[in-house]
């Protein structure tokens, strides 16, 4: 017997402006000045991550460059450093969507995991051969933290495709 | 023998394609921002768009401390408001002083025929933030393109040299602190005299390179800008050393110093106007021209500041 799953669950078509609404949401959560703190998640990456295995087709490594690069510019770092790694993790993210997507939300997380670690080790790397000092532990933090957001970041992004089309007041769900 | 699929199976080029095609951009961008430095215009370009996105990011903060000082009590504001009358009397005697010796010091360099101090001003600006990436010990201030900020100005705090500005947006300026890896600053030590320039760290201290082991240097030496560079004007608060390591296996003793600014600190701070560049005396630039025909306005300072020091 095949076992129904939370992901499998038949969703509505996404909304394009809903997806430009949260990556525009996670890029401001980015320029928080909370993001200093150790351990503060990338929460663009997790976004970008997140959409480009739910819609490899809407959203792709053209936007994550693009947001990738509005990233170096606020944070002042190296042009390009957020934008490769952005652009990669866009692509693990819809190479692997079809098979991420066959698991239960506690199993994708893991899988997303090294994606986004890979956000960071890109940019740990650009730093390295530029010929920077290692940045301690609490760097790679955030990548766990996101982690064990995936399955509630799921939830809060897909809710808009849980509600039905026509309202009926009669029909008892 | 065109034999095309139907439009509405394209999807564009391959994925690996396009991821080689992104990544090979990226890669480009990254070699060209850190050893060519020519990107400043795209930099600034795309800044005009985060820089709405970033102001609003930091709405919350400023209105959470608007909010706290708005129902900070009075009674502490009496407090400090005392304390301040106190400490302007106290520094009161001080100040007129300083004045008075200001005048006199350029009554006698002018008797001697020395060249004038230049005056300093500058423009007061606030911290927003400091760069989110840990390998970068920058901030970032509220004063730009716009308030003709320029590349290169010293900033500094109530006790001391902060750092430099090193980039320029429209709005917004970049300061590299002290204490980055890059930065260095001349420096001079207030109880010998002695010259010498302060590397940043990058942990948040500051090294004195190249200083012979048997320098006359002891614990708790002040350092001050030297103005030998032509950027910082002279005579500011740098450092203090901290720490000294005599190994005689080392040709240099190994000098840790602490910065005297609150350089890790967010406050306000003041970006001091450029100096003015020294005109060189006719021989003298007629030699720097003919050995370095390209030669940079800020190169040629320096190289005609060496003869008339020592």
């Amino acid at each position: 017997m095949q076992t129904s799953y939370s992901s499998s669950r038949i969703l509505l078509p996404v909304r394009p402006w809903f997806i430009g609404f949260s990556l525009a949401l996670a890029l401001l959560l980015n320029f928080l000045p909370t993001s200093v703190w150790p351990g503060v998640p990338d929460w663009l990456a997790l976004v970008i991550v997140f959409w480009s295995v739910r819609e490899p087709r809407l959203v792709g490594m053209g936007l994550a460059f693009l947001l990738g690069l509005a990233m170096d510019v606020a944070d002042a770092s190296l042009l390009g450093q957020h934008a490769l790694a952005y652009v990669l993790a866009a692509y693990g993210g819809s190479a692997l969507s079809r098979r991420i997507l066959w698991f239960p939300l506690g199993q994708q997380a893991l899988q997303v995991f090294p994606l986004l670690l890979l956000v960071q080790l890109v940019q740990f790397v650009v730093w390295a051969m530029v010929g920077a000092d290692l940045p301690g532990m609490a760097y790679f933090l955030g990548p766990f933290l996101a982690t064990f957001l995936w399955p509630l970041l799921t939830l809060i992004l897909l809710l808009p495709q849980h509600q039905p089309v026509d309202r009926d007041d009669n029909r008892p769900l | 023998m065109d034999q095309q699929p139907p439009p509405f199976f394209k999807r564009g080029p391959a994925p690996l394609a396009l991821l080689s095609f992104y990544v090979a951009l990226s890669v480009a961008l990254l070699i060209v921002d850190a050893r060519l430095q020519t990107l400043e215009v795209l930099r600034q370009g795309l800044s005009m768009f985060t820089h709405p996105v970033q102001d609003l990011a930091h709405l919350p903060a400023q209105l959470l401390n608007n909010a706290g000082s708005y129902f900070a009590s009075a009674a502490r504001l009496q407090e400090e408001s005392a304390l301040l009358q106190r400490s302007r009397l106290e520094s009161a005697a001080t100040l007129q002083r300083s004045q008075h010796v200001e005048a006199e010091n350029e009554r006698l360099r002018k008797l001697l025929g020395v060249k004038e101090r230049e005056q300093v001003s500058g423009q007061v600006a606030q911290i927003l933030y400091s760069a989110r990436d840990p390998y970068a010990r920058r901030v970032i201030v509220d004063k730009g393109q716009q308030d003709r900020v320029i590349a290169g100005q010293p900033v500094i705090d109530d006790l001391g040299i902060v750092g430099q500005v090193t980039r320029v947006f429209p709005f917004l300026a970049e300061v590299t602190l002290l204490t980055d890896k890059e930065q260095a600053v001349p420096v001079q030590v207030v109880r010998t005299g002695m010259r010498s320039v302060v590397f940043g760290l990058g942990n948040g201290e500051l090294e004195l390179r190249f200083v012979p082991l048997n320098a006359d240097i002891q614990s708790g030496d002040l350092l001050v800008t030297s103005g030998l560079d032509g950027i910082f004007p002279p005579g500011f608060p740098v450092a203090r050393v901290a720490h000294i390591e005599s190994d005689t296996t080392y040709t240099f003793a190994q000098i840790r110093c602490t910065p005297v600014a609150g350089v890790e600190h967010f406050s306000e701070v003041m970006v001091l106007d450029p100096r003015r560049p020294v005109v060189l005396p006719a021989e003298l630039a007629d030699e720097v021209a003919a050995k370095d025909p390209r030669a940079s306005p800020k190169s040629s300072r320096a190289k005609k500041k060496r003869p008339k020091k020592d």
